[in-house]
């Protein structure tokens, strides 16, 4: 296995009452495309959140570089590690290059505020994410496709070699979500490290070096997607029956869940007592 | 890039200003000194402008100089720092809120230093330092109560509203008591008091006022960066490197004083933290804060109530009568477009 940057140990996450996440381990391999999926209200975002420091664990760590991420100073993490929220708050009348400037912040100092460096990455953000004819637009009155990449962009300019991204493909229509994670796949090339937190099983499976499947705070299964994207996971995870098989084109694994009229059918990857 | 943003550079430092805002806020800062240059000239003894600056520069006659920079200058001065004072807080408070609604005077703040500063003239017979310590301490103790029970976490703006309004009829109930009880010269002080005015200002005023806005303006220049990214919630925020909860505990503190101190030093002034931010955001067509912006804006709405109260109206109307009369159809025409652009404020 390729080394780890990014890890939880023994991490345990609540809000207020009981634990959402309970002694998880986990390591982020550098370079990899890791994408989380798992049912709604798993813990997905709440990882992520502990991931990025934004979350205070209740017990256990998250290390990053070795050291556990609550010893840095908080803009050191930022400007090694970026998340896009699940949903972040845009305030009105923000146009979208000032808010892609914003990423810079963690990179300028009171008195030192703009640099030639803050501009290329603003600039090259913009460009990677195809936004820079909307500089001068209002962020709250794109649609939600562009708003997407603008906050992606906003993630990039801060120029950190791992992005945590939540659910970057949500409420996204099918060309559009090949867009973000066509962008994505390409940081990846590019070298960054990501996580993301994806519904689309089959997207998952096509993009993700990692898939790591979480259910109810715990992680069931994680490894490459062909080893481990099987109809029983699939069954035991999603409460939902189904094959899996060999996408055509890319030869990734592919979920076609099944109609309830085919279930008693021949569908023999199933087990009698799923669904 | 565009001139939107223009970098000042000297050294290794670098600043990113937008023009459009320096400009608005220079001509507003201008407006409010010819304004004021105005003040200083008319009254009951009027003062031709030359004289008027002569006798600032210290070399006019003594009558003159004794009208000029005794009786006048305090109040012209008081208004701008009060109204720079009430824009900043204004403009923290909103942005930290996200709503125009949440500024101080509309969540109870303005009412806690009130009640503070009268506790201290009518139980405890206090006056000058002690006043203002009686709002700066009513208004704490009342920020304390909003914020623990609708604050941390990220303040919902309704939920901060309506408790607003709430702590502010229980003090204002309170304030009636407190003034029935009293005697009754103190008790038409204390109601002039409570209307809002800066007649009776004093170099001791200025020197409250400008001695807050001074200890304070390091934090809000270190603060305000914080506030732009804090406006981008709390994960964006703390993603790019900000502690959020505390950053926003030092910006409502740095608020709620000044609206103490402002409140102190003139009483209850109605709208004009509401107003300021939310005008100079429209002049300036730039996202929230911009707190420059928004003190400039804040002197110059003062200024201006100052100059109408005294001079367009035949009696010398206290500021804080006139600021609630501009105020309430500000808020009517806000609230009209907010409805017809079918948003909502709440
Ligand atoms: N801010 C919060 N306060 C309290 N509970 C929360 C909060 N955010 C999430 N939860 C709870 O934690 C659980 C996991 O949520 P989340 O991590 O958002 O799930 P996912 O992202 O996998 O859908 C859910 O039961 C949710 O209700
Ligand atoms: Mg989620």
């Amino acid at each position: 296995m390729t080394s780890a940057r990014l890890g939880a140990r023994e991490l345990t996450l609540a809000y207020d009452g009981s634990p959402v996440v309970s002694t998880l381990d986990l390591d982020i391999a550098d370079g990899s495309f890791t994408v989380i999926v798992g049912p709604n209200a798993c813990g997905k975002s709440t990882l992520l959140k502990a991931l990025a420091r934004v979350l205070r664990p209740r017990s256990g760590a998250v290390v990053l570089d070795g050291a556990e991420i609550a010893s840095y100073p908080t803009k050191e993490v930022a400007r090694r590690l970026g998340l896009l929220p699940q949903s972040p708050l845009v305030p009105p009348g923000i146009v979208v290059e000032d808010l892609v400037a914003r990423g810079r912040f963690a990179h300028q100092r009171l008195l030192r505020q703009w640099s030639a460096q803050d501009a290329d990455a603003v600039s090259d953000a913009m460009r990677l994410t195809g936004v820079t004819d909307l500089a001068d637009r209002y962020v709250d009155e794109l649609s939600g496709g562009q708003r997407q990449r603008v906050w992606l962009a906003m993630v990039l300019a801060q120029q950190t070699s791992i992005m945590l991204l939540d659910e970057p493909t949500t409420f996204l229509d099918l060309a559009h979500q090949i867009d973000v994670l066509d962008i994505c796949a390409e940081l990846h090339e590019g070298g960054r490290t990501i996580v993301a937190v994806l519904h689309d099983l089959n997207q998952a499976a096509r993009y993700a070096t990692n898939l790591v499947v979480m259910e109810a705070g715990r992680i069931v299964a994680q490894g490459p997607p062909a080893e481990i994207l099987t109809a029983d996971l699939v069954a035991t995870v999603f409460g939902v029956p189904c094959l899996v098989i060999p996408a055509p084109a890319t030869d990734t694994p592919m979920v076609v869940p099944l109609h309830r009229s085919h279930r008693t059918a021949a569908t023999p990857a199933v087990p009698a007592n799923a669904g | 890039m565009s001139a939107r943003r223009v970098t000042v550079r000297a050294g290794a430092w670098s600043l990113r200003v937008r023009p459009r805002s320096v400009v608005v806020s220079a001509v507003l800062v201008l407006a409010a000194l010819a304004l004021a240059l105005v003040n200083l000239s008319t009254g009951d003894f009027p003062v031709p402008f030359g004289e008027v600056l002569r006798s600032l520069f210290g070399t006019a006659g003594d009558g003159t100089a004794y009208v000029v920079r005794e009786l006048r200058l305090p109040r012209v001065l008081v208004a701008m720092l009060v109204g720079a004072a009430l824009g900043i807080s204004g403009g923290i408070f909103q942005t930290l809120t996200r709503n125009p609604l949440g500024s101080p005077d509309f969540i109870g703040l303005t009412a806690g230093a009130a009640t503070g500063a009268l506790v201290v003239m009518l139980l405890l017979g206090g006056d000058g330092l002690a006043v203002a310590a009686g709002a700066l301490v009513g208004c704490l103790a009342t920020f304390g109560v909003i914020y623990l029970l609708a604050f941390r976490r990220g303040a919902q703006p309704v939920r901060l509203v309506l408790m607003g309004i709430g702590v502010s009829a229980m003090l204002v109930a309170f304030d009636t008591l407190l003034i029935v009880r009293a005697r009754l010269e103190e008790m038409m002080e204390a109601q002039l008091w409570l209307i809002g005015s800066i007649t009776n200002s004093t170099m001791f005023e200025v020197a409250l006022i400008g001695g807050a806005l001074v200890l304070l303006l390091p934090l809000v220049l270190r603060y305000g960066r914080d506030l732009d990214m804090l406006s981008l919630g709390d994960e964006t925020a703390t993603a790019h490197g900000i502690r959020a909860e505390r950053s926003r505990l030092v910006l409502a503190v740095v608020s709620v004083a000044l609206a103490a101190v402002a409140t102190a030093v003139s009483g209850p002034i109605a709208f004009v933290a509401l107003a300021a931010p939310q005008l100079a955001s429209r002049l300036t067509r730039s996202p929230g804060a911009g707190l420059g912006a928004a003190a400039a804006m804040g002197a110059f709405l003062l200024t201006v109530s100052d100059w109408v109260g005294r001079r367009i109206l035949p009696l010398d109307l206290p500021v804080g009568v006139v600021t609630a009369a501009l105020g309430g159809l500000y808020l009517v025409w806000l609230l009209a477009g907010e409805w017809r652009r079918g948003r909502q404020l709440t």
